[in-house]
């Protein structure tokens, strides 16, 4: 198989330059759409095009087929310029279903090409997903490019005489449907080609079907005419490099295998299974040969419990959970701001309160981490901006843990997690020194006697002789870390642990801000939020407004600047995804008349509303 | 393999393990008597001060570890067998205690004991029974008896208590054993089996709370008394008790029953002979559950089974592993998966 080039291509068939497109593959759950779309996006990151992508799956594990909460989706942006958002609108829909067709359809662009599975829009799927009539024949979609396939039929055709039972047949139609979308975007088909390889290669029936069936979903589309025009989307100018994709959930992952590597003691993983962090417990389950202990507790307490006793033993103690499992542990963080131990607490955050939306992304847990326990309990807290910051973040966490002795948390979200990006792999050499020291000196030993410049008490583990020593969630005396109910003694420790996590701020970079360095408006974020306001304030300042934007990855404590930063614009504006948690902060602390821009509908911003909502203010 | 942090140098004494904080509790407090026999045993088990940690909860017995001069954690309320499975896991070569009182394991904590036990972490957990909640005061505990008067339940306590033995059992504890504040000697031995038992162990001990519930065990373990209404467990001898150990207990299928040699035609052989190291656990349960008035309430060993510890596979995991891919390249992690070059 050779890849596709323009001279293959049928004459009566043009070719169109495109800058972005933005497609959505949507199918039952059971249909494979996020395969269907990771494919789409290795493959194009391979070929050079800048990426990012959202996966957006239902939250039951399996809802009937054919109904509304059983449509799982892909979308993803794909572009010859630096992009960092998923795309607000998709330009292209793929609709395996009616009710994909049905969940999905309002948000395509209009005019949009829309590729619908015909064989699907049976009486029964279409009263499943709520249709009277069909919708495609009944008018209701003249507003766009409408392409009927009978991708199901299709696909059972190409595999006539497979030796494949009839139910797998008809699960490869997924790879007919990318192969129509790699012929209509002019995509090779030789990654994918072989990821059929060596995934299905105990499964070679599997494997040939699938091959097949991507062939075929190509040649139908080369042949058949059925698009008159196809694109191409050229090379992005990305910064040269070795390059993989990643997600923020791999990305987390490993950056915690890499920072337990670079302080020079084992990795130790406290975790319940829980939406949308289990990925991180299943990847560093993975990853034994690096001495990394994963521990699935009976809840979450014991999770974080059992991460503060590692840490304690001289492990680098981390536990990972979303918002509700962050209300259960909350005690314990209190307790290992306690005893001052080294600890991070993930929290992959999602749709809220209670339950709230599983699978969905949002940012409201600032406030939980922020103070979400009992008395005076500070923490540092740390959040990546990208799936691939995920990585250098969770370095970050540990080593403002271990050099503080206190616990960090690591805020992440849903988007985030399950979003991807082609990410630079890093050079080792790039890496922050972080080798951590323990006490063994005997001398002069007190258990809370403290290091001058970051007030970190020692890390002196069991196992250490003439150390012993006891320490416990009841207040500590100053130095000696014995039990002590003293009103003057408590005034002073309290204000001391408050100082400590404060002085990480002589630790951490500086806030940067893009675009000017004074002007009318600042646009200021943290978290998730970066791709869509970044895009935003860049359109705004194409067209020659004055505004910047800045992107928090230090929540607490903030940067040293950033009092300062605030002060060099006419007026802060702080999108975020809750009601406005980081505004409120702000706000308190630097005394600025902060506007807050809160959206909580369980997915990220789109630029467009960004734009409108900042042109307010220009 | 764990070593248990074995030393063999110097001998230490008692006084090694005591430490410079002043001790707490009411004065006549059973848990004196607990402290002391560990401070005793600890110096017999060869172990080097540093390998040791005692971690416990909250509650008048979680106080533990700041008397004994170990390592030491004095954790949440019921969180203890969580932290100490962190511990242990991280570092198979500490001796990890787990202190904890009815209250901190069986109510607020239950889910940790349990799993602790289901696990078989090798985690030695003293638990100190006093069927009361003393440090907040008087309230009745999951291990009240039903109709208790106490502060929380002015008309008597209407919930039914657990019986903490049965509950270990069910968790599969592989060493399961009981003891009391006012048997010194026997306490000690049991400390001291706990201690070298290896696998998830928990030593139940009847401990007086002579301020809110004194006198909840002088029913059957007063020096008067005690002959005929309790019975000390031996392994591989038949279950005797009374003064001249003319009574005994035998299985009438899966009931006990109390029956007196040479009446009746009884003689020892009928008298049920207990096996702590039964593979099946079902019959130490039945002994686990006999109380008194009805019976005599037995004390000593019940269970000791051996099986891999929880973070023996866990570091054979990793050995494995290690074998297979060889030791983590983070490089190669980093460089895993598809990769492409932009040049
Ligand atoms: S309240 Fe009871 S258990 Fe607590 S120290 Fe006093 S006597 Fe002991």
């Amino acid at each position: 198989m050779s890849a596709t080039t323009l001279e293959d291509l049928s004459t009566s068939t043009q070719l169109e330059e495109l800058e972005s497109v933005t497609i959505r593959f949507a199918g039952d759950s059971g249909d494979g759409m996020q395969v269907t779309g990771g494919q789409f996006t290795s493959t194009s990151a391979i070929i050079g095009n800048d990426i990012s992508t959202l996966p957006d799956f239902p939250a039951e594990i399996r809802a009937p087929a054919g109904s509304l909460p059983g449509v799982s989706g892909y979308q993803l942006n794909f572009s010859s310029r630096d992009i960092r958002t998923p795309g607000d609108e998709p330009q292209v829909l793929v609709a395996m279903n009616p009710a994909a067709l049905k969940v999905n359809i309002k948000d395509l662009e209009p005019g949009g090409i829309l590729v619908v599975n015909t064989d699907e829009f049976t009486d029964n799927n279409l009263k499943k997903a709520g249709y009277a009539a069909n919708p495609l024949e009944d008018g209701s979609l003249s507003g766009f490019r409408v392409f009927k396939v009978a991708i199901t039929s299709l696909t059972l055709k190409a595999l006539e005489g497979a030796s494949l039972p009839f139910k797998l047949q008809e699960r490869c139609k997924n790879f007919y449907a990318l192969g129509l979308m790699y012929w209509l975007y002019d995509r090779p088909m030789e990654p994918t080609l072989k990821w059929i390889e060596d995934k299905f290669s105990n499964k070679p029936e599997v494997a040939e079907a699938n091959r097949l069936v991507l062939k075929a979903g190509f040649n139908y589309a080369d042949t058949t005419e059925i698009f008159t025009t196809h694109y191409r989307v050229g090379k992005a100018k990305i910064k040269p490099g070795k390059y993989r994709n990643i997600t923020g959930n791999e990305a987390t992952a490993i950056g915690f295998i890499a920072a337990a590597q670079l302080t020079g003691r084992p990795l130790f993983y406290g975790s319940y299974p829980i939406t949308p962090a289990s990925d991180v417990l299943h990847e560093l389950s993975k990853h034994k040969n690096f001495g990394v202990k994963t521990f699935q507790a009976e809840d979450e307490i014991a999770a974080i419990g059992a991460a503060i006793g590692a840490s304690f033993a001289g492990h680098i103690g981390l536990t990972g959970t979303s918002g509700p499992g962050v209300a259960l542990k909350s005690e314990a963080i209190g307790l290992a701001v306690m005893t001052e131990l080294p600890l991070v607490i993930l929290d992959v955050q999602r749709g809220g309160p209670s339950t709230g939306l599983p699978t969905k992304t949002e940012q409201a847990d600032l406030l939980q981490a922020m103070f979400g326990r009992n008395s005076e309990c500070p923490v540092g807290i740390v959040a990546p901006a990208t799936p691939g910051e995920c990585f250098q973040m969770a370095i970050e966490a540990v080593r403002l843990a271990t050099k503080y002795m206190a616990p960090v948390f690591f805020l992440s979200d849903g988007y985030l997690a399950n979003g991807s990006e082609p990410w630079e792999i890093p050079a080792l050499e790039s890496l922050p020194e972080m080798k951590v020291t323990f006490r063994t000196e005997t001398e002069g030993f007190l258990p809370y006697l403290r290091d001058e410049k970051t007030l970190a008490r020692p890390w002196a583990i069991p196992g250490t002789p003439g150390l012993e020593h006891r320490i416990g969630g009841i207040e500590k005396q100053h130095l000696t870390g014995n039990v002590n109910y003293e009103p003057e003694n408590h005034h002073f420790m309290v204000k001391l642990r408050a100082e400590k996590i404060q002085r990480m701020a002589q630790d951490i970079p500086e806030l940067e801000v893009f675009g000017p360095a004074e002007g009318k408006v600042l646009v200021l974020g943290w978290g998730s939020t970066y791709g869509s306001i970044t895009t935003a304030v860049e359109q705004l300042q194409e067209q020659g407004h004055s505004v910047a934007s800045a992107h928090l990855r230090y929540l607490n404590p903030f940067p040293k600047n950033l009092g300062e930063v605030l002060k060099r614009y006419e007026k802060v504006i702080i999108p975020e995804l809750n009601l406005g948690q980081l505004c409120m902060l702000i706000r308190a602390q630097f005394l600025v008349d902060a506007v807050s821009f809160g959206q909580v509908k369980g997915k990220p911003f789109k630029v467009s509303e960004l734009v409108k909502k900042i042109k307010e203010y220009l | 393999m764990s070593t248990n942090g074995t030393n063999g140098a110097v001998k230490l004494t008692r006084k090694d393990f005591q430490t410079d904080q002043e001790v707490r509790w009411c004065p006549g407090c059973g848990d004196y008597s607990i402290l002391a026999q560990v401070q005793k045993v600890m110096p017999e088990l060869g172990l080097s001060k540093e390998n040791i940690v005692f971690i416990s909860g909250i509650g008048c017995s979680s106080r533990f570890p700041y008397y004994m001069n170990t390592y030491g954690f004095h954790t949440i309320h019921g969180r203890a067998p969580a932290i100490a499975t962190g511990v242990k896991t991280a570092n198979p070569d500490l001796q990890v205690w787990v202190v904890t009182g009815d209250g901190d394991a069986l109510s607020i904590g239950g889910n940790h004991f349990i799993h602790a036990l289901r696990r078989n972490v090798d985690l030695k957990i003293v638990l100190f029974n006093n069927r009361i909640y003393g440090l907040t005061k008087g309230q009745y505990s999951p291990t009240s008896e039903q109709g208790k008067i106490n502060k929380s339940a002015p008309m008597g306590t209407i919930d039914y208590p657990i019986n903490p033995l049965s509950l270990a059992f069910a968790a599969e504890a592989t060493f399961v054993g009981r003891s009391m504040d006012v048997d010194p000697k026997h306490l000690a031995t049991m400390v001291e089996r706990l201690a070298h038992h290896k696998g998830s162990g928990i030593l139940e001990v009847y401990q007086n709370c002579n301020i809110f519930n004194d006198g909840a065990f002088k029913g059957f373990n007063e020096r008067d008394v005690k002959d005929d209404r309790m019975l000390y467990l031996e392994h591989g001898k038949p279950l005797l008790f009374g003064k001249n150990k003319t009574q005994g207990i035998r299985l009438r299928g899966a009931s006990p029953e109390i029956v007196t040699i040479g009446e009746n035609g009884v003689t020892v052989d009928d008298v049920f002979v207990h096996d702590e190291n039964a593979a099946e656990p079902s019959l130490s349960y039945i002994l686990g559950r006999m109380q008194y008035p009805e019976f005599p309430v037995p004390m000593g060993v019940f269970r000791s089974v051996t099986r891999p510890t929880y973070e023996e596979m866990l570091a054979g995991q990793i050995a494995s592993a290690v074998a297979k891919k060889g030791p983590g390249d983070l490089a190669k992690l980093l460089h895993s998966g598809e990769t492409w070059e932009i040049s």
